[in-house]
């Protein structure tokens, strides 16, 4: 095993939990340049762990904007559903009525057709 | 909002969280004031970009709000927002790669940094440390900015992240190594941030 091989399993070697192979195994524990690289990654793993604790200030004016589209997110969608229901009130009323005309037609259709028939003697 | 919230702070969250479930404004906009720096905070290690992260905070909120009611509260509500605001981070790289022609790790402003409170010579070291950090996370490229500031900054699984991004579990651990790789190449290409690292670590 060679340092180049080692080098490309560190990435994944150095977290912790992860399994390493026997022989990666074996070549660190022999070798200088690689346990400085494992000693480098698990530094930098270390920052960017710290880095979490680590807060960035935004510039002003980011928490009103946030809100305010938020409030105006929340009208956009308070608005969707009154026109949703105020929708669903005009279909209920075209259907109503397109089923009452069908029943007018139909009663008159009816009508007609009785007065059209002969009389038998 | 951390990882690490304290149990009485955890409990405000969690009661915030319940009530703005049910529809609550107020309860929200308490939650927003409440997490919005650390939201903001991840946005910007995501994107590099102050106004992109600005525009990150703000979607990632507002499809908080949509998709709250859908929340179980079987994860904090903090790993939640990260996954969403990954998310959101995600979309907008997308968006900016079919909108712009420069790099997506170009025009890195410089935001306050707040600093946690130390001894103010160890302070001083890590505070080094952390800026050489955030500078070579800053230079990566997004895809695998995204990874290492995830995985190893928030702390999310390979399944979490391989789920916000919508790419296979092996795809996002294939990406996490060639960022580590890359990042590593970047603190210690010459040899300078090497002492500088031993030194605060």
């Amino acid at each position: 095993m060679q340092c180049d091989d080692v080098a490309r399993q560190l990435p994944a070697a150095v977290e912790h939990g992860v399994a390493v192979d026997a022989d990666v195994q074996s070549h660190i524990e022999t070798c200088l340049r690689c346990q400085a690289e494992v000693a480098r990654y698990r530094k930098m793993l270390r920052g960017l762990h710290l880095l979490r604790t680590r807060f960035l200030e935004p510039a002003p004016g980011l928490l009103a904007q946030t809100l305010a589209a938020i409030e105006a997110e929340g009208e956009r969608q308070a608005r969707r559903a009154i026109l949703s229901g105020h929708r669903l009130a005009y279909a209920s009323a075209i259907g109503g009525a397109v089923v009452a005309a069908s029943a007018a037609g139909v009663v008159v259709v009816v009508h007609r057709s009785r007065r059209r028939v002969p009389a038998t003697t | 909002m951390t990882t690490n919230e304290l149990p009485r702070e955890r409990d405000e969250l969690e009661h915030l969280v319940g009530a703005a479930r049910l529809g609550d404004r107020f309860a929200f906009d308490e939650l927003v004031r409440r997490t919005h720096v650390d939201t903001y905070t991840l946005a910007y290690r995501l994107t590099a970009n102050e106004e992109d992260a600005r525009d990150v905070v703000q979607d990632a909120y507002l499809r908080a709000w949509k998709s709250l009611p859908n929340f179980r509260g079987d994860a904090q509500f903090s790993t939640w927002m990260y996954r969403i605001t990954a998310n959101a981070a995600y979309s907008a790289a997308k968006r900016r790669r079919r909108h712009r022609a420069e790099p997506l790790d170009t025009m890195v402003d410089d935001p306050i940094e707040l600093h946690p409170d130390l001894q103010p010579e160890a302070a001083a070291e890590t505070s080094a440390m952390l800026d050489e950090l955030a500078v070579a996370l800053e230079q990566l490229p997004p895809k695998l900015r995204v990874l290492v500031v995830l995985k190893d900054v928030y702390g999310l699984s390979h399944e979490e992240i391989a789920d916000e991004l919508g790419i296979s579990v092996a795809a996002a651990k294939v990406r996490l190594h060639r960022g580590r790789r890359k990042l590593r190449d970047l603190l210690y290409e010459d040899g300078a941030s090497d002492k500088g690292l031993a030194h605060a670590m």
